[in-house]
């Protein structure tokens, strides 16, 4: 089984990590040697209090800022070995984001705004368009294609943004607070597409502060002062409940 | 008392045998609070006692049926009627090995806390699970959306459970920084153990 769940090279490797902020007496450690694989197929979600290095954990994935020490892999890429503008392609091609506030952008359709990136990448518009439009049905909301953020809710705009950051063959998703502004049923909505994505092969790193939102992980690890001081282990579905069905079973036969 | 009204809501749908009431009352919580058969016919035997349900006769296999009365009827509706009372919160377990960490000398609470935060985590992964696939099966009928809220409860009360243990991290780690302040001459590195001892020390005074 755990072959299974973990097969092939992470998609991210954050080896051994540190950040530091300013020098001398004022120097910050925002992260420390902080080891951390996501594999294909896996939701990692990262919790801790406010200051422990969770948002300087997602910059780093994304190459927006580099690490004082160790390394960032993605896709088997060290960021750190390219120059600004291979760094620029690998951050648009493998890589694709979710903000708490969607980011979409207000003078594009749903369509155009996941088309987008594909467009970027050199594909046709016609193609992209067709791309977007098979994203949006395969998230349930292809009734969305035409409309504008702005007529939009904010589950809406939020799955618009998770088919965009999944278009092509970017295959790791970093989400900041995805369900940040949502209420519950729509952030669980919002989560279950992230998951859905994962079960189909994406690997996803979360930011959340919230446990209830982090349980939809396959892994929780919890950072504390830049330190990553614990997480979950992988587990079988349910073992706890069903462990206690079949302990009522053995002892309560009639 | 959950049982006595759950059977009640159960004989209410029709009478029902004893066996059947237990897999009824399961099929709607999931198993989460496993009943076993014993459990059932005392609950029944006791309901009967008190002219809430009475024998409503055999099937060919010998099951012995019961059925709701008017008077058990009218108990059920006063069930849904009135709020479960507050007032004797349920005795739990945690709450109770935390006070008792922070003021048994030597108790490491801080891993006490981790150990538990880590375990209440993968409980909500595990119910977060259960949750999707209860999601993707739901055929719109009573039963799974019975057990839905069920799992959902569970989840929201492991969530608090989180919340409370992180709020006790930072509550102990203010607590070590209070003492360590308290005591400049002391060591570099207080702990939590430390601060509550000194809190100790406090109180006797």
């Amino acid at each position: 089984m755990t072959e299974q769940l973990k097969p092939a090279d992470p998609v991210l490797h954050l080896d051994r990590v540190s950040r530091t902020h300013g020098h001398g007496a004022a120097e910050v450690h925002a992260l420390r040697a902080v080891d951390l694989r996501v594999y294909p197929g896996e939701l990692v979600a990262v919790m801790g209090p406010s200051g422990s290095g969770k948002s300087t954990l997602l910059t780093l994935a994304g190459g927006l800022d580099s690490p004082t020490d160790g390394r960032v892999v993605v896709e088997g890429t060290v960021l750190g070995d390219l120059d600004r503008k291979k760094l620029a392609a690998v951050r648009r091609r493998s890589v694709g984001y979710v903000f708490q506030d969607y980011n979409l952008i207000p003078a594009l359709t749903a369509a155009e705004n996941i088309a987008l990136p594909r467009e970027l990448d050199g594909v046709s518009a016609r193609a992209a368009r067709r791309e977007a439009l098979a994203a949006l049905e395969e998230l349930h909301i292809g009734e969305l294609a035409d409309r504008f953020p702005d007529d939009m809710s904010g589950g809406q705009q939020q799955r618009v943004a998770i088919a965009r950051a999944l278009i092509g063959d970017r295959r790791l998703v970093l989400a900041d607070e995805p369900t940040g502004a949502l209420d519950s049923t729509t952030g669980e909505s919002v989560l279950a597409v992230l998951r859905a994505r994962c079960d189909a092969g994406a690997a996803a790193m979360m930011v959340t502060h919230e446990a209830r939102h982090a349980a939809w992980a396959d892994r929780v690890v919890f950072l504390r002062d830049g330190l990553l001081v614990d997480e979950t282990a992988r587990q079988d579905a349910g073992s706890l409940l069903l462990t206690a069905a079949t302990n009522a079973r053995k002892d309560g036969q009639p | 008392m959950s049982i006595r009204h759950g059977l009640l809501a159960l004989l209410d749908q029709g009478p029902r045998y004893g066996y059947q009431l237990r897999t009824e009352f399961e099929a709607r919580t999931g198993a989460t609070w496993p009943l076993n058969v014993g459990q059932v016919y005392t609950t029944l035997g006791r309901l009967e006692r008190d002219g809430l349900v009475e024998a409503a006769g055999e099937d060919d296999e010998g099951h012995q049926f019961y059925a709701v009365t008017h008077e058990g009827r009218a108990e059920l509706r006063r069930w849904f009627d009135t709020p479960v009372p507050r007032t004797n919160p349920p005795r739990d377990e945690l709450a109770i090995k935390l006070a008792m960490a922070v003021t048994v000398p030597g108790v490491d609470v801080a891993a006490v806390v981790h150990g538990q935060r880590r375990h209440s985590m993968q409980a909500l992964q595990d119910y977060t699970r259960l949750k999707g696939r209860a999601l993707a099966a739901d055929s719109g009928s009573g039963g799974d959306l019975a057990w839905l809220l069920v799992l959902e409860q569970l989840i929201f009360q492991t969530e608090a459970e989180i919340r409370w243990l992180d709020h006790c991290e930072a509550r102990l780690a203010q607590h070590a920084e209070r003492a360590a302040t308290a005591a400049p001459s002391g060591p570099a590195a207080p702990t939590a153990r430390r601060a509550v001892k000194s809190r100790d020390r406090g109180r006797t005074r």
